[in-house]
């Protein structure tokens, strides 16, 4: 056999295999890329979290105890709990964004001049970086001189030292990140109603629906699709929290303000010590939360693929 | 058209409208604003507690010109870019792929790689975050761009992927096969064929994947330490501590952390607008 004929042969066994092997010479960069940093770490972690690591010696083979540490803080209303209940906060108090997005889009949702500009300028906070979000509202919850306590002072109240006082303190960060969320929601409907059939309207004007019954029966389900946007968007932001308690806090004051994510960074890279396994435990846990919301995202995708 | 059109609406309605939008605009952008005037103030007025009233004197030049001569703000502008740019680059030509290889070949594990790409996509950081920070130890790249480049490349490709996928099943399929039918190679197909028909995708995906990248703060915490290859995010809290109460180069080097990401938005706003709207309008 010559080499030229072996040559041949593969070039035409590539040929006719193309349709086959293409995909996967495609696929293999970024494949290969998200199996290294994202697939198998996720992994790596669960397995992790049955270790005592400091990040730098050998790790120690522990069990569950990581888990059971994290239980008996539970019991102990310590900062896991604390951590979850401020994620479940977050998670509930964070859905506002969706009907506030509404709300806006609703009352942007006119042609007048120059709307075109207000809109994007609405749209604003969205795109700024959470640190500049955290800032800003550090500076306008201040005691001494945020605007907050000038506002309140107006009518007789306060002062309020929101990021200081452990009560408000998840409250006030949650609310400094529904204005970024709200504009990211409000971008979502705004292009929704501009696919809004307006036969419908009319025909739902004739039927005398009107304002609220109009909004509710006829609006609101063909704005599906972007509803459904914003929740998958607001839950994952929820639970992925992390930049506006580190910038305006750092969990206190006195961990208040924890949550999971958070919690997490500061039990495996800060001054608390490098308890890598521990961390892992706790991002176990924020994951297996995070799943279920995940399945149900992929199962609603599935159907969607299934019924085209 | 919904709520009925302004256009309709007795002449009242239509003054009241046009007067409440720059109002609420205000409202809205209050915090910003409040910053904008935080930055063109002299230190003076805040050690004089003329924190809300006009400024005594007009400093921006002189606020905005000690964040770029006087601090390390520049270096960390220069990082950010040095960041940011490879990483929609690499992001961007790698989705290019597997979206075409998701959106057009029918094989049997397509939807499970698919479904595994966004369901990667949505966890959360912290499962990644010690093992991702291992690996960048152990490969020598911690604590440089390269590194944090690295990582957003890999995840950024598992929305990108979702993103390009669900843009190349809705072209025309019949160019493909009309293609395939002259027996032009599958390669050939990409690259002459389906490439040049993504580029509103790869437009969108490129002004939203530079501003996700540009405002990370998690990784840039977790993946770099030092003022040589931390992006302005992180820059921007070590300029925390050090300008603590000069309240106005504080505001000075947050809008200017905040302009790139900015001025992206406006310059392709309806790209941008395109890529996160993706699939909210049916």
């Amino acid at each position: 056999m010559t080499v030229a004929a072996d040559a041949s042969e593969q070039e035409s066994w590539f040929h006719r295999n193309q349709q086959s092997i293409a995909p996967w010479l495609f696929l293999a960069p970024g494949l290969l890329f998200f199996m290294v940093y994202v697939i198998i770490p996720v992994f790596q972690s669960f397995n992790l979290s049955l270790y005592e690591w400091d990040g730098l010696g050998a790790a120690e083979y522990v069990g569950f105890s990581n888990y059971e540490d994290l239980y008996w803080e539970w019991v102990d209303r310590d900062a896991f709990y604390i951590s979850m209940k401020n994620n479940l906060i977050w998670l509930i108090l964070y859905l506002a964004a969706i009907p506030a997005g509404l709300f806006i889009a609703l009352f942007l949702n006119q042609t007048v001049w120059g709307i075109r500009l207000y809109k994007s300028l609405f749209f604003f906070p969205f795109v700024i970086s959470q640190v500049v979000v955290g800032l800003v509202f550090t500076w306008f919850y201040d005691p001494t001189f945020g605007l907050l306590n000038e506002f309140l002072g107006f009518f007789g109240l306060g002062p309020v030292n929101v990021l200081g006082d452990e009560r408000f303190v998840t409250y006030g960060i949650i609310f400094a990140g529904l204005w970024p969320q709200t504009a990211y929601c409000m971008i979502l409907y705004l292009t929704g109603l501009n696919a809004v059939d307006p036969e419908q309207i009319e025909a739902g004007r004739l039927d005398g629906a009107k304002g609220w019954k109009m909004l509710w029966h006829i609006i609101i389900p063909q704005l599906r699709p972007a509803t459904f946007i914003a929740f998958v968007v607001t839950i994952i932001g929820a639970l992925r929290s992390f930049d506006l308690i580190s910038i305006m806090t750092q969990g206190g004051p006195f961990g208040s303000s924890r949550v999971l994510a958070y919690y997490m960074f500061e039990v495996a890279l800060s001054e608390y010590g490098f308890r890598m396994g521990y961390g892992a435990a706790i991002a176990v846990i924020l994951f297996l939360i995070m799943l279920c919301f995940i399945a149900y995202f992929l199962w609603s995708m599935y159907r969607e693929e299934k019924g085209h | 058209m919904f709520p009925k059109p302004i256009e309709k609406q007795p002449r009242a309605a239509q003054i009241t409208y046009q007067a409440m939008l720059p109002l609420a605009l205000l409202l809205w952008l209050g915090p910003l604003l409040a910053v904008a005037l935080f930055s063109v103030k002299p230190a003076a007025d805040f050690t004089n507690a003329n924190y809300w009233g006009m400024p005594s004197s007009f400093e921006g030049a002189f606020n905005y010109g000690q964040v770029f001569f006087n601090s390390d703000m520049p270096r960390y502008l220069l990082n950010s870019f040095m960041i940011t740019v490879p990483t929609v680059i690499g992001a961007v030509a790698l989705s290019c792929m597997t979206g075409f290889a998701l959106g057009i070949y029918k094989f049997k594990s397509n939807l499970w790689i698919f479904f595994m790409f966004v369901a990667g996509n949505f966890v959360p950081f912290q499962i990644l975050m010690v093992p991702v920070r291992d690996l960048t130890l152990q490969l020598g790249l911690y604590n440089t761009k390269t590194g944090l480049v690295l990582f957003h490349i890999a995840f950024q490709t598992g929305f990108c992927t979702l993103f390009m996928r669900n843009f190349i099943r809705a072209l025309p399929f019949e160019l493909i096969e009309a293609a395939r039918v002259e027996g032009i190679s599958e390669w050939r197909i990409f690259w002459y064929v389906v490439l040049p028909l993504m580029k509103p995708a790869i437009a969108a995906l490129s002004v939203l994947i530079f501003t996700f990248i540009w405002n990370d703060y998690f990784w840039a915490v977790v993946l770099t330490q030092g003022a040589e290859s931390q992006p302005v995010t992180a820059g921007i809290t070590s300029f925390n501590a050090q300008y603590r109460a000069a309240y106005q180069l504080m505001s000075a080097g947050s809008i200017v952390a905040a302009l790139p990401p900015v001025a992206m938005f406006f310059l392709m706003q309806k790209h941008f607008i395109a890529g996160l709207t993706l699939g909210a309008v049916k």
